[in-house]
């Protein structure tokens, strides 16, 4: 049987205002959703959910620019601030109520500093957005790939656990799956930082001894066991430590790295 | 009835006391070098928190034996202090045990009393041997673990050590006493019970002992008392107020600074007015530094948690850039700033033990500035956060060590953008392209082509 599929066409907020309309939730797809190859993959998953279930979503398009915050983790106050007020020069001339976004860190700074400075929404991550939509049913994690006693293992985002608390959003849509869920001895409250936070995403290391996203992959590695596995993940930034460590351990091959949104995607069989 | 020995405990304590007001005042007069901040918002809130964190110790739970020997401890520290005040009344009027007319509840509290301080002992024991046999790494080693903090530590272990042995010298000999006199004991004493007849029968030579240990007891703890502002026991009195001063809002949100906004807001719209600046006392505007260069750069919470922070270590011990070597440890980022506020302040303490350095070399390349940026915190430690707030997590009096580490870097980036090579240029990426990445905003929406989701029928 040929599969029935069809094209998205994803509204943007330009032309949701220029036909009168407002979106239910704005989401705010974020640079690495926008730009990095490995991070598309995980915006494109995230709307064909949004498409699935039928939310009125939209996004900015071209008219996203970054909120902020890797200057403003870096020092750069003057740079944040001057991002972020245009930014909200633009939201709320769209009148925009609600966002959701997939990236902790997007999150972080449109939910708990954007308000100082004039920009008041409901945000949400994507974790408790997927989370609301099964437990309200919308999303019934089957029909594609069965995740049944596959081992995953969630990684804590930092600015989603510690900096917001946030720590049973993600693992209730990963316990949807039905997968044989692990946890690794620094998990929530407690867990170790892929090492890209901070803006370390964007220099060098200092001097030391170990990078640290191999510190955090042999401990993921250590928790799945040997034999395939998941590294679970709800941030861009863990995505890309995480990856590169599982590759610099040389187990890309059998320990795979997907973010939450993909692996409901997937259960779903909305993509492969 | 009131006798010599009355007049000169009166004497003692008051001096004692007054000592310690002394050094209070200074502490507080350091603290306040710092920039002010409100914080006075939702005291019930507060309250809570500070019941839950600070006198109910549950940030220490995370780690289940030292927070059970701390419990010991702390449960001693304020049991015997009922004791303390005891000794403080029958000091000053020649009474014995004044509280005794409580009757079962005195009987109680004694009970208790002598149990905890044997706990105490056992205690400290452990915490000596964790630091000097089985060497925890966060308590031994360190680069901020110099001579000074490892001797403060192990000093007052023992002198807390001394001190319970001190209380069961003058309740073994006043118990032997009273059960020579045949009189009936006000109280109840297991453990001195049990070591009833080690300083013999003599009563005489008994009452010198009791009266010794008494004596002893009480101005060890005059002493110790005196020491505290020297030492990172301190925290036995700043946890409260630094718990109940502490953030209440998510860990993530960094402060905003208002001053930038306006330079902001009067950049796109040349009509908008910023508000006057603030005047200092002689009428001239403040010029507020943007970061923090020295001690007077951070707020008066911020220097208050360098005061209360007792070198636990958990913070450097769950540090991600700590743990793979590099420099940084958010432990040295709070004890850097009390030296320097001590540095730059008066000496708020009889003695400045904390500008104890030690010999050897250190990996830390500090300047010769009189600033704690540079002076004593150096950039390399700075650019190695992850900003990922596990020290802040893991601290538990809530120390912010972040928003220290924060203000330094805002300083080097925003008063002398110093940031490293490729931090700059993610900065020219936001500013050019509306991302830290060199991609072209037009392409932003290029993630949306050929897009399919299977159709519903």
């Amino acid at each position: 049987m040929e599969e029935n599929k069809r094209l998205v066409k994803v509204p943007t907020m330009a032309e949701m205002a220029a036909n009168g309309e407002e979106p239910e939730v704005l989401f705010w797809v974020g640079c690495a959703g926008s730009f990095d190859d490995r991070y598309k993959r995980v915006t494109r998953a995230f709307v064909q959910i949004l498409e699935h279930v039928g939310v009125k979503y939209a996004v900015l398009g071209t008219e996203e620019s970054c909120t902020g915050e890797p200057a403003k983790r870096a020092g750069n106050e003057f740079l944040f601030q001057m991002q972020a007020i245009t930014n909200i020069e633009v939201l709320n001339a769209y009148n925009i109520k609600k966002i959701v976004t997939a990236c902790p860190h997007c999150f972080n700074t449109l939910k708990n500093e954007y308000p100082d400075l004039g920009g008041n929404y409901e945000v949400i991550h994507h974790s408790t957005f997927l989370q609301q939509l099964i437990n309200e049913g919308k999303v019934k994690v089957q029909g594609g790939e069965a995740f049944k006693g596959q081992r995953i293992t969630f990684h804590d985002s930092c600015y989603l656990g510690r900096a917001n608390d946030i720590y049973e959003a993600p693992r209730d849509v990963l316990a949807a799956l039905d997968a044989d869920l692990v946890e690794m001895k620094r998990s929530r409250a407690n867990g170790l930082c892929c090492g890209a936070g901070g803006a370390q995403m964007f220099k060098e290391p200092e001097p030391g001894n170990k990078d640290i996203n191999i510190e955090r992959t042999e401990e993921a590695l250590a928790t799945l066991g040997t034999g395939n596995g998941v590294i679970a993940t709800a941030c861009p930034f863990c995505m890309v430590m995480m990856s590169d460590g599982v590759k610099n351990k040389e187990q890309e091959e059998s320990v795979k790295v997907f973010d939450i949104a993909e692996l409901i995607a997937q259960a779903e069989g909305l993509s492969k | 009835m009131i006798q010599l020995e009355n007049i000169i405990f009166l004497i003692v304590a008051g001096l004692g006391i007054g000592l310690f007001v002394w050094q209070i005042r200074k502490i507080r007069k350091n603290v306040l070098m710092g920039r002010d901040v409100d914080l006075t918002d939702n005291p019930s809130e507060r309250i809570n928190k500070t019941l839950l964190v600070a006198f109910g110790q549950q940030k220490m739970f995370k780690r289940m034996l030292p927070a059970v020997l701390h419990l010991f401890v702390y449960v001693g520290f304020l049991v015997i202090n009922i004791e303390v005040i005891e000794i403080l009344i029958d000091g000053v009027f020649g009474t014995h045990r004044v509280l005794a007319f409580l009757g079962p509840l005195y009987s109680g509290l004694m009970f208790i009393n002598e149990v905890l301080a044997a706990l105490v002992i056992v205690a400290c024991v452990i915490f000596l041997w964790r630091r000097n046999v089985t060497k925890l790494p966060r308590l031994a080693s360190g680069v901020e673990m110099r001579a000074w903090p490892k001797l403060d530590a192990n000093f007052i272990l023992i002198t807390e050590i001394v001190l319970m042995f001190a209380l069961f010298t003058f309740n073994i000999a006043g118990l032997k006493l009273v059960q020579l006199e045949g009189g009936e004991v006000a109280g109840s004493y297991p453990i001195s019970q049990m070591f009833v007849n080690i300083f013999g029968d003599n009563p005489a030579s008994l009452h010198i002992i009791e009266r010794a240990g008494w004596w002893f007891h009480i101005i060890g703890i005059l002493a110790f008392m005196n020491y505290l502002p020297s030492s990172k026991h301190f925290h036995i009195i700043m946890a409260f107020p630094n718990v109940y001063y502490s953030k209440l809002w998510p860990k993530g949100k960094f402060t905003t600074n208002p001053a930038i906004t306006h330079e902001i807001k009067a950049m796109l719209d040349p009509s908008y007015q910023p508000p006057a600046p603030e005047m200092d006392a002689e009428g001239n505007p403040i010029i507020q530094r943007f970061g923090a260069k020295d001690v007077e750069d951070l707020t008066w919470k911020q220097l208050m948690d360098s005061y209360t922070c007792t070198e636990c270590g958990r913070c450097t011990s769950v540090c991600p850039a700590n743990l793979t070597g590099k420099l940084l440890s958010p432990r040295k980022i709070v004890m850097d700033t009390r030296d320097r506020m001590e540095e730059k302040g008066e000496h708020p303490a009889i003695f400045a033990p904390n500008h104890y350095k030690e010999l050897g070399v250190e990996r830390v390349e500090t300047t010769d500035e009189k600033t704690l940026l540079r002076g004593y915190i150096t950039p390399e430690e700075l650019w190695a956060c992850t900003t990922c707030n596990a020290c802040v997590e893991s601290c538990p009096v809530n120390i912010d060590q972040l928003s220290t580490i924060m203000d330094l870097r805002r300083y080097l980036v925003l008063e002398e953008s110093a940031a490293p090579a490729s931090v700059n240029a993610m900065f020219t990426n936001i500013e050019n392209n509306g991302a830290p990445w060199a991609f072209s905003p037009s392409d932003r929406f290029n993630w949306a082509e050929d897009l399919y989701v299977p159709s519903k029928n």
